[in-house]
């Protein structure tokens, strides 16, 4: 199969602002790509020139090797999106959501009646089909946008943000229904500002600030390069005014507690208490992606 | 994949909406007959008979054909204005399309032939129930239901191309406060001559003024060369509205 996605250089502008400035981005096929960042970071933009309906402003990008500009519709035929705002058609029953998306795609009323059939299945929705779309919980709702996304058996399902907004049981759901996607080979291209998620379901993943990509690889290749195995997680009392700094550990200060890299949390805590410097409380954990993207851009991604 | 099509996906779609909201079709369907009791025949008592391009007709003969053109403008209006809306800014149902091989013109012809079927389907019960009652005079009347079509056309391509602007309900408010006088000032309810000399001309350059004057001549077979104008000013406000309507869909999904 061709690349999925190829692009260089690619730039989005809306008058003087730059939403994406000159990235770099190749997909393979089977692939399960993350863009990891904050809000703001230009990953809706790279998402909606990827499928197609935004114009990019300069660079070149390459969809299956064909121009979004030129081949418009005969890319859409292979790719599913599910967009980051719920544009479920809600005059339409859960079933008649998918039957007349697959009529869209071009399916015969038979193909799109089975194919709908299936897709409830693979959502867990059957006992709604006949439900109004706005009946449905959130969860619910994003289930059925991407079963719909689906219904034309894309090669390439772009995913823009599937679980903001989710309770924590939705979101392993859905997560679910994403890994068997991935099994089956299906390319997948996410966008999140949670770590977790890319951690659970990204085989690789850039980090996105600013519409650049400040780093990228392999969720654990990345936590390797920029931070350390473990984090070590402490609090003060408001008035104490411990020096940290002298003791030459990496540290990075947040609003309500400190973070300390280091290779082993037990070791760096115990050096803590022998020195006089006992945190109010502590916390031992693994380093993650939320630290990679804290040490890169001296941010939160999630403030 | 034939190219003309395509639109019909949307055509489809709104119809298995309606299949489900019938009530919605009935009450438009009314409107006309409604009006046709309530002024024609009720203000009719009062009026009493019409002189028009000379011959002398009772005020239901005078107001029927026009209500076939105001009531294909009013059915436009409603679908391509608050339905459009809903579709285009509140429930991303024109954005969710775009995911798919159809194109912005395929869901813009898709809605136009939707909202000129459903108001074709409201005239021709409506001229048929106007011959019933006597009050068409010329077997030039069938083409009536053309005329409305075409009525129907180039205010669905208005209103479509307004809806664009609209920023939220509220502004549907100027929007009727332009179409209501359209409604009741382009010689729907009174003949030309009734106006003053001046204001004529501003009621001959509003679109609904050609729809209702050509149904009445067809109507009552006065039709004469006037029609070729009528017909050239509703062919032109389709053309350039759609071509006004599209790139400003464009500006708002293709961003």
């Amino acid at each position: 199969m061709e690349q999925p996605i190829a692009a260089a250089g690619l730039t989005k502008t809306f008058g003087d602002f730059t939403a994406v400035d000159g990235i770099d981005l190749t997909i393979e096929p089977g692939e399960s790509f993350a863009m990891l960042g904050p809000n703001g970071a230009g990953k809706s933009s790279t998402m909606r020139m990827v499928s197609t309906v935004s114009p990019i402003t300069s660079g070149s990008l390459r969809i299956f090797g064909m121009d979004p500009h030129v081949d418009g519709p005969a890319i859409r035929d292979r790719l599913g999106v599910v967009a980051q705002e719920n544009n479920l058609d809600d005059e339409l029953s859960v079933v008649e959501n998918i039957i007349l998306y697959g009529r869209y795609f071009g399916l015969s009323w038979k193909e799109a009646r089975a194919k709908a059939t299936e897709l409830l299945g693979f959502a867990q929705l059957e006992d709604r089909a006949d439900a109004r779309v706005t009946s449905l919980s959130g969860g619910m709702k994003r289930r059925l946008a991407i079963a719909r996304a689906l219904v034309n058996d894309p090669d390439l399902v772009l995913l823009d943000e599937p679980t903001t907004g989710l309770d924590p049981q939705a979101r392993h759901l859905l997560w679910q229904r994403l890994y068997e996607l991935k099994e089956r080979g299906v390319t997948l291209l996410l966008t999140t500002h949670y770590m977790d998620e890319a951690e659970q379901l990204a085989d690789r993943l850039v980090v996105m600030d600013h519409g650049t990509i400040v780093a990228q690889g392999a969720p654990a290749e990345l936590i390797a390069e920029h931070v350390t195995r473990e984090v070590l997680e402490v609090r003060y009392p408001p008035e104490a005014e411990i020096d940290l700094e002298s003791l030459g550990l990496r540290l990075e200060s947040l609003t309500d507690r400190i973070l300390i890299y280091t290779d082993d949390g037990e070791a760096t805590m115990t050096e803590l208490v022998n020195s006089g410097r006992t945190p109010s409380s502590s916390l031992v954990r693994r380093a993650s992606l939320e630290d990679v993207f804290l040490a890169l851009t001296g941010r939160r991604l999630v403030e | 994949m034939i190219a003309f099509l395509l639109p019909w996906r949307l055509v489809e779609r709104n119809v298995i909406f309606y299949k489900r909201n019938p009530v919605v079709l009935l009450s438009a369907a009314l409107e006309p007959f409604i009006f046709l009791f309530g002024l024609g025949v009720g203000l009719g008592k009062i009026v009493g008979d019409v002189t028009w391009a000379g011959e002398v007709l009772t005020y239901p003969e005078f107001v029927a054909p026009a209500l076939v053109a105001s009531s294909a403008m009013n059915g436009a209006l409603f679908e391509m204005s608050y339905n459009f809306y809903f579709k285009l800014k509140e429930s991303g149902t024109f954005e969710a399309i775009l995911f798919t091989p159809l194109r912005l013109s395929h869901i813009y012809d898709g809605e136009l032939v939707w909202a000129m079927l459903r108001g074709g389907i409201y005239s021709i019960v409506f001229v048929v129930a106007l011959w019933v009652f006597g009050l068409l005079a010329s077997p030039w009347a069938v083409f009536i239901p053309l005329v409305a079509l075409l009525v129907g056309l180039a205010f669905a391509g208005l209103a479509s191309w307004a809806t664009t602007y609209v920023r939220h309900w509220q502004d549907f408010d100027l929007f009727f406060l332009v179409t209501q006088p359209l409604f009741l000032l382009s010689t729907t309810f009174f003949a030309l001559d009734v106006y003053p000399e001046w204001c004529r001309p501003i009621v001959q350059a509003t679109p609904l003024y050609h729809g209702v004057d050509l149904t009445r001549d067809l109507a009552r077979g006065t039709v004469d060369v006037s029609a070729f104008g009528h017909l050239g000013y509703l062919l032109a406000m389709v053309a350039i509205t759609r071509v006004l309507a599209v790139r400003r869909l464009a500006v708002l999904l293709q961003n």
